[in-house]
């Protein structure tokens, strides 16, 4: 039973308007789209290119959870248009793992049980992912700082902090290992 | 053996009468001398990978071949006739495949028949009035703009303490209270307010519609997928056997998502019509305008005491704003009047009225929330009356057992109160002051809560030849960790790892029965039906290592047993066991919070947080802590920024988006101690658990409320405590005498 979106086939977008084609860069894969000129980025990864890890809390920029990585750096997709990030490289949940292998954040999230819904996780994974490669060892206030434009309505966010310093001090042992 | 008796359940806070259909289960309860490996441990939860992969599906995610996208327009009107909609435009606009407007959709109840699906009269801002079905939500949003519709507005009720009734009120009493406040030698009578408040999950309502043939499937974000199956399958007209209700991963529901909703049955109407799969999300603003609330509350309260603090009676009357629709009758507030202390006379009466407003749902312990603040506000005030310490007049009215004259499976607040204290130093409380612009006060409050879950549920366990288990069950996860705890519990009482089982939940057509997760059920409902039905499982493993030994000499384990026989598979089945009669089961627990206030700006900051909790055994701490660490983050929103803001005059909504009804971020939160009392209370449940998610939201405002009133130096009457709020009472604590 296809529980998960199917990626859809591109198609002229919606009769009238034209549509645009772009050449996206997603998870180190180059990805064609054939879609509205104002899509947003977070419409073209879940609705043109079935990546359902990225979610939607407001679509309006105040929740941080269509949070995605451009070129490492942390942007609301909600608020991107999909046409002006062609050739960038756009990292979403999906693509922080190496294979099978989940990315320490990614791990120590779902053992230290800072996932609770879920639904804003793979925001605070790619805030936090960023912020990690900027400060391999970030204190607690930076940590709260860092994350402090990602909104969670489960979790009290302290599991979310001992998560990313778990995580920095596992990626710190390990040397860099997984994600792009 | 199924039996059929009369009882008292009470669920949500309110007391229901009702015939039960109860099964014995037999299972030795879990007392605190059960060796327990599992059950009682942390445990990550087993979705916790699906979860930070991305790949947990949720309703939103939900994308079927060939699938429409729904969108609803909404009366910008808070109180309107609708003459006529046009739709001509909107049919005509590329990529529209149907509309349906009060013309052409099913006249179907709603709201308990007090209107229907669409109907002529609007009676918020923001009720339905069409919805239209395109190949794409953007279509469907250009579409909502072409329909034309006339409206002939009326006034609107706005102000609940002119408004009408709606509905009778709900009073209890025990003693002649009137009598006993008004002779009591200390009377403290006040009035408090809290406002409407927004669950904001973030996973918004929605629902995904297919049919197949005379089948109907529906992905809902959910906390009750039977109760969505039963009032969908009504809607419609349906068979409930031809309906299946799926509800994998929910992002959050806090009490919204109890029921059907609307945007189910127009999904479904219009896959019905276009023969094609139809999602219908909410928006963050319909979100914030048409999917529930708290109601807001003006209580009065009048308290009698002795000098020596022990209570002699308490008046309790609720006004209680339960919108335009508010079908579930006003919410329990007096609730913590009712059963928090010992005290022989009470009276309290929650008074339903009607505004055009959004209709209320239940909210993470509706009504206890907002009474309690208003209770543990006025205790304090009797404390200073009587020259008591808060604590102290706590102590002095503690009641063992329900004031209303039930006794308890277990009651564990005075081991809060000993623990919170001393965790945060409550002895320093008289030495707290005045440093400079900074104000400190210490503040604590007290919490109870119906939380010893209920018949019915049921459970199947499979067990494989390999030994590994499946659990089905017809209950859902809501983020509290569900499928974790049930696989915990079934590992235990079949001697395996928790991730040797899955735990297959959310779906009608694969579970049976199991009541909605909400009114903290979830564990001490499902959690015991689980063990039953493993328990069976491993009795008929044990039997047939009986069989099995007499042909081969030595008695095989569990293991060897289930790879002899194969795929003639064990299957368990057990289901949640009858209540102790004349017993009731709650949760507890007593909360400090340490405050710092800026006398200059009226800013509040939380210094120091201790949480105590009373529920049982916790079957899993890691997810216990979490739902408590949230819980108290949600009452610190409640207690200082959050509200639902209309426009006075025409009842618009004003804050329905999140950078205006603010919510806690990282920033808001404190230092926070989680504790819990030791020990299991195996008369609630087998499993020695009661429920624990709504009890952390309970206390919290109060508590803060406490603390804040203590560094003031005067009463905080009104929720939330916004600056301007807080400045005013330094203003009326320096004139005080
Ligand atoms: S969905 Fe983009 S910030 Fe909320
Ligand atoms: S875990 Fe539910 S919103 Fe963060």
């Amino acid at each position: 039973m296809p529980e998960a979106r199917t990626p859809k086939k591109p198609r002229r977008a919606r009769g009238t308007k034209s549509a645009v084609h772009l050449l996206l860069r997603v998870n180190g894969e180059d990805r064609e789209v054939t879609t509205a000129p104002h899509r947003t980025l977070l419409e073209t990864l879940r609705e043109d290119l079935g990546l359902t890890g990225t979610k939607h809390g407001c679509e309006l920029g105040e929740c941080g959870t269509c949070t995605v990585l451009v070129d490492g750096q942390p942007i609301l997709s909600c608020l991107a248009l999909s046409a002006d990030y062609e050739g960038r490289e756009i990292t979403t949940v999906e693509g922080m793992a190496d294979g099978a292998q989940l990315h320490p954040l990614q791990e120590t999230f779902a053992d230290l049980g800072a996932a609770q819904c879920g639904y804003c996780t793979p925001g605070f994974l790619l805030t936090a992912k960023a912020l990690l490669e900027e400060k391999p060892s970030p204190s607690r206030e930076e940590i709260r700082e860092a994350l402090a434009g990602n909104l969670c309505r489960c979790t009290g966010y302290l599991k979310i902090y001992e998560a990313v310093e778990q995580a920095a001090a596992r990626m710190r042992e390990e040397g860099p290992r997984g994600g792009r | 053996m199924k039996r059929v008796r009369r009882s008292q359940v009470e669920i949500e806070g309110k007391l229901r009468e009702r015939t039960e259909v109860v099964e014995e289960d037999p299972s030795p309860p879990w007392d605190d001398r059960a060796r327990l490996r599992v059950a009682g441990r942390p445990h990550p939860r087993l979705d916790g990978r699906a979860k930070a992969s991305g790949a947990a599906i949720y309703t939103q995610d939900v994308g079927l071949p060939g699938m429409l996208h729904a969108r609803i327009l909404r009366s910008p009107h808070a109180c309107a006739r609708v003459l006529s909609v046009d739709a001509s435009a909107a049919l005509a606009l590329d990529g529209v495949r149907a509309v349906l407007t009060q013309e052409n959709a099913a006249a179907i109840p709603w709201y308990g028949g007090t209107t229907r699906l669409l109907e002529r009269t609007v009676r918020y801002a923001g009720d339905e009035v069409a919805v239209v079905a395109a190949e794409d939500e953007e279509t469907a949003e250009d579409a909502l703009h072409l329909i034309r519709v006339r409206y002939a507005r009326r006034r609107p009720v706005l102000d609940p303490g002119t408004a009408p009734r709606g509905g009778k009120p709900s009073v209890y009493t025990r003693g002649n209270a009137r009598k006993a406040v008004s002779g009591a030698p200390v009377v403290v009578a006040g009035s408090y307010r809290t406002p409407a408040a927004l669950h904001q999950a973030f996973e918004t309502h929605g629902s995904v519609a297919r049919w197949e043939g005379e089948h109907l499937t529906v992905w809902d974000s959910t906390q009750h997928i039977f109760g969505v199956r039963k009032e969908l399958a009504a809607a419609l007209g349906l068979p409930l056997h031809r309906v299946r209700v799926i509800s994998t991963f929910m992002g959050g529901g806090f009490g919204a998502k109890n029921e059907c909703g609307k945007y189910t049955v127009f999904a479904a109407l219009l896959a019905r019509r276009t023969g094609r799969p139809v999602r219908c999300l909410l928006t963050r603003a319909e979100e914030s305008l048409a999917a529930g609330c708290r109601h807001a509350t003006v209580q009065t309260l009048r308290l009698g005491a002795r000098r020596d603090g022990r209570l002699l009676g308490i008046e309790h009357r609720s006004l209680c704003d339960v919108g335009a629709y508010g079908t579930d009758g006003p919410m329990p507030v007096g609730g913590p009047a009712r059963t928090l202390y010992r005290c022989a006379a009470v009276r309290t009466e929650e008074v339903p009225v009607r505004t055009n407003t959004g209709p209320h749902t239940a909210f993470r312990a509706p009504g206890y929330v907002e009474g309690t603040f208003a209770l543990e506000r006025a205790m304090d005030r009797v404390a200073e009356a009587c020259g008591l310490d808060p604590l102290e007049v706590r102590l002095r009215n503690y009641s063992p057992g329900d004031p209303r004259g039930f006794r308890y499976t277990r009651k564990g607040l005075r081991e809060c109160y000993r623990i919170g204290a001393a965790r945060i130093g409550w002895r320093r409380r008289a030495r707290l002051g005045r440093r400079g612009t900074s104000l400190r006060g210490l503040g604590l409050a007290s919490q109870v809560w119906p939380a010893g879950g209920a018949p019915p549920s049921h459970a199947v366990v499979k067990v494989n030849p390999d030994a590994t288990a499946e659990v089905l069950i017809g209950t859902q996860d809501i983020g509290t960790g569900t499928r974790t705890v049930l696989a915990q519990i079934a590992a235990e009482e079949l001697s395996l790892r928790a991730r040797d089982v899955t735990v297959l939940l959310g779906d009608t057509g694969a579970g049976p029965y199991s009541l909605l997760s909400a009114g903290s059920l979830t564990t001490a409902s499902a959690g015991p039906a689980v063990r039953a039905a493993a328990r069976d499982a491993r009795q008929q493993l044990e039997e047939l290592a009986t069989g099995l030994a007499r042909g081969k000499g030595g008695r095989p384990g569990p293991r060897e047993v289930c790879r002899e026989i194969g795929d003639a598979m064990v299957i368990g089945r057990g289901a949640r066991g009858p209540n102790p009669e004349g017993l009731k089961a709650c949760s507890f627990g007593a909360h400090f919070a340490e405050v710092e206030v800026d006398a200059e700006t009226g800013e509040v900051r939380i210094v120091r947080y201790v949480a105590v909790h009373e529920v049982g055994r916790v079957v899993n701490p890691l997810t216990a802590s979490s739902q408590v660490e949230g819980g108290v983050l949600m009452g610190i929103g409640f207690a200082l920024l959050e509200r639902r803001i209309e426009d006075p005059a025409t009842g618009r909504g004003i804050a329905v988006d999140l950078l205006d009804y603010k919510l806690p971020t990282a920033l808001d939160l404190p230092p926070i101690e989680v504790l819990f009392v030791p020990g299991a209370d195996p008369r609630a449940t087998t499993i020695g658990a009661k429920g624990l998610g709504e009890p952390p939201i309970i206390a919290a405002p109060a508590a803060i409320a406490n603390a804040v009133a203590h560094a003031v130096g005067a009463d905080l009457p009104e929720l939330p405590l916004t600056p301007d709020r807080v400045l005013e009472a330094i203003a009326r604590g320096r004139r005080a005498p």
